[in-house]
């Protein structure tokens, strides 16, 4: 019978029908009883017809007014008009991933920090919606509770440390549990943070003897202050004291005495010089640009049991980081994230992270509009750094076999799959040099690497 | 006479000594003068002028908050900002359960040691090991063990309501007077009744002092046991706002803390006349 009706046909009437291809709901369901569909219209058009009829179904609640649009205008000018606010590419790709969702009531952890920013604004905006997703964000009181809900599948996903999966698969901190990095949640973000009392002491040689906190022992925090005071030929497990404090403590402990520094994720550093306890000593960008911090994952059995779930918690994520790349975004986003149910923190403290125009702690006012990034894709090359990390305090103990466990760990393939499907561009190699400190990476050469620390626990 | 004019003269007394403490905190919170900022986008981005969520709270503040807070206890935005009072019931539930299911392990267990010298010697190294133990040192040990966070918090709720019971039921049970003792067995009373009406009735003070005890101290542990393991319930309200530093609403968290605390003792105070007896 009929073929597909055009939606941006004035004389097509949109009716109640699912699919949009018919007057009416009795008639869908008349049709698909008798499994007839039209031969001419491929599957690809079919999908597109079914998008564009949804979309224009949204934006014109009344089929009377659908016309008389299209009708004043022309198809031509409408669609171009409405394809330019409404992404009918991406739409489609998400209508093409025809598996049902396995789970859809969803819980996913998170630390309040802006790390966390893709992962949280996914909710306010509706992006977990948008894929049929029912999920609560729930925010949590630290690294150690994040591990312990993810090992007794209270989460389904969570906010990760980058190193935190590849801890907790290797069995190290935990039981071992295979634990997988869907995407990396940010770059950059963060800072070493230090007490005002210390305004004349910003040569790191001078501080012997100096408490710092960082998150979690597994954390990006960790290793690379342990690299930054090594560098200045500190020995992070002597000539300091390193502790481990949830982000959201440390300002308290600051302004308390209780620390001298800490390298900590946003909006912490930000919300110290807010309260004016302490100054930013440098962006942890300064270290190693592009680093990465957080990560968005959850366990290998989840992704097992839960493929379609697990894919459009992806596109979700997705969807959120592109947004949250875009510079011009960055205030709305600090807008969103703010209040009490997510970071519960000053909107000003959280614009200055997200926006990179920031108050120093010192009387200047920076710009860096790099100060944070939100880059998904989970290079493999990080987590071989990572591994070097481990290995050179101790973490890890005999050989590794960083390419095994950082492929096991970080999912490129999906990665790019989910990324090609929302029109992102993803990079075709999983390994990239990088410089730390001005010293080259090469992930092809890690034991070699390792071996060039002066101070190092490894054997 | 005399009585009336003495609680006037104690509640006179106790007004003016919340007058001098809010009139001392006043003074202490007195906005300073801010020195003027040279550089106004700087002040701008350091919050100057604008109200600041920071800082000791003034009385006045204070109250605004609690105005805010409990004019609307009941809000709920999600799983992470929800008011007051739903925090509190969340916190009152489980400190419910933990305390129930101790009183259920804590009164018969009690009973069984308190008349048993036998029994009494034999559990009492274990009682005493297990008592001075801080619950929240059982926490990981929980998690790891019962995979469940708000499940480990009621159990932590358990084992702290656990001991004054259990010591006070066995220590009443214990020093029933011989003689009503001899009176029952010289009637030929079978133990079950014994226990019910003779022993029962002659320990509930005791017992009763225990329980009272007991949720003091599961009121206490709570806060510290949801600042640790989060997700809800008046410990998470207070580790939520120690997150912004906002002391107007930590301090609003303590009061109600106070009050909720004050009531649980004075409804297990009630039940405690209900039972006592006069020889």
């Amino acid at each position: 019978m009929s073929a597909f009706r055009n939606p941006l046909d004035p004389n097509v009437t949109l009716g109640a029908c699912p699919c949009g291809q018919h007057a009416s709901a009795a008639e869908h369901d008349a049709q698909a009883a008798t499994g007839e569909r039209s031969d001419d219209d491929s599957i690809d058009a079919l999908n597109r017809r079914v998008v564009e009829s949804a979309v224009m179904r949204a934006l014109f609640p009344r089929d009377a007014t659908r016309r008389r649009f299209i009708r004043a205008v022309g198809a031509g000018t409408a669609l171009s008009a409405i394809s330019s606010v409404v992404p009918f590419g991406a739409l489609e790709a998400i209508a093409q991933e025809k598996g049902p969702l396995e789970k859809k009531d969803l819980k996913i952890g998170f630390i309040p920090i802006t790390c966390a920013t893709p992962l949280i604004m996914a909710h306010p905006l509706g992006f977990y919606k948008r894929q049929g997703l029912n999920v609560d964000v729930v925010k949590t009181a630290g690294w150690a509770l994040i591990r312990d809900k993810m090992l007794n599948k209270e989460y389904d996903a969570t906010h990760f440390l980058s190193p935190m999966p590849l801890a907790i698969s290797l069995g190290i901190g935990s039981t071992a549990v295979p634990m997988d990095v869907a995407t990396i949640q940010n770059t950059n973000g963060q800072a070493i943070t230090l007490h005002v009392k210390h305004k004349e002491r910003r040569d790191p040689k001078l501080w012997k003897g100096f408490k710092f906190a960082v998150p979690f022992d597994y954390s990006m925090h960790n290793f690379l202050l342990r690299y930054y005071v090594a560098e200045a030929g500190l020995d992070p497990d002597k000539d300091i004291q390193i502790r481990v404090v949830p982000p959201p403590e440390m300002v308290a402990n600051l302004r308390a005495g209780n620390i001298d520094g800490f390298l900590g994720p946003d909006p912490f550093n930000q919300r110290a010089v807010y309260d004016e306890v302490g100054f930013i000593h440098m962006l942890t960008k300064e270290i190693w640009d592009g680093h990465p911090c957080c990560a968005f994952g959850t366990s290998a059995a989840f992704i097992r049991e839960n493929p379609n779930t697990f894919a459009a918690l992806y596109r979700a994520v997705l969807e959120a980081a592109r947004m949250a790349r875009e510079a011009k975004n960055r205030e709305l986003i600090a807008k969103v994230i703010a209040p009490t149910a997510y970071l519960n923190q000053p909107e000003t403290v959280v614009a200055q992270v997200l926006t990179g125009k920031y108050a120093d702690g010192l009387g200047a006012v920076k710009t860096d509009p790099n100060r944070i990034d939100f880059d998904p894709f989970p290079w493999q090359s990080m987590a071989v750094w990572i591994l070097t990390q481990m290995k050179r305090w101790g973490y890890i103990k005999g050989d590794v076999n960083y390419k095994q466990i950082a492929e096991r760990v970080f999912l490129v393939t999906d990665a790019r799959k989910r990324m090609a499907e929302m029109d992102m561009k993803a990079p075709t190699t999983s390994y990239a040099k990088f410089k730390v400190m001005g010293k080259e990476f090469d992930p092809a050469a890690p034991d070699k690497y390792l071996a060039s620390f002066a101070i190092s626990r490894a054997a | 006479m005399k009585g009336v004019k003495e609680t006037l003269r104690a509640a006179l007394l106790s007004f003016v000594i919340l007058a001098v403490l809010l009139g001392a905190w006043h003074l202490a919170t007195l906005p300073k003068e801010q020195a003027a900022a040279s550089d106004d986008e700087y002040a701008k981005l350091m919050g100057k002028g604008a109200k600041k969520s920071d800082g000791f709270p003034t009385p006045a503040q204070l109250g605004e908050t609690i105005v805010r807070q409990l004019s609307d206890p009941f809000y709920d935005n999600g799983p992470n900002d929800k008011g007051i009072g739903i925090q509190l019931a969340h916190s009152l539930a489980r400190v419910g359960a933990g305390f129930a299911l101790a009183m259920l392990v804590a009164v018969p267990l009690g009973f069984l040691i308190g008349m048993s010298p036998l029994l009494y010697r034999a559990f009492d190294p274990f009682i005493q090991v297990l008592k001075p133990i801080s619950p929240l040192a059982w926490m990981p040990i929980a998690l790891y063990t019962i995979k469940d966070s708000s499940v480990s918090g009621v159990f932590v709720i358990f084992i702290c309501s656990l001991w004054p019971t259990l010591i006070n039921t066995a220590y009443g049970v214990g020093a029933v007077r011989r003689d009503w003792l001899n009176v029952a067995r010289t009637l030929e009373v079978r133990p079950l009744r014994k226990a019910f009406q003779v022993i029962l009735p002659a320990a509930a003070p005791t017992i009763l002092t225990g329980m009272r005890i007991s949720i003091g101290i599961a009121w206490l542990v709570i806060v510290a046991a949801e600042m640790l393991v989060g997700g809800t319930g008046i410990g998470y309200f207070v580790w939520n706002e120690w997150n912004n530093l906002n002391l107007t609403n930590v301090i609003f968290a303590i009061l109600v803390i106070g009050v909720v605390g004050m009531a649980l003792d004075i409804l297990c105070g009630r039940l405690q006349t209900l039972v006592t007896y006069v020889e």
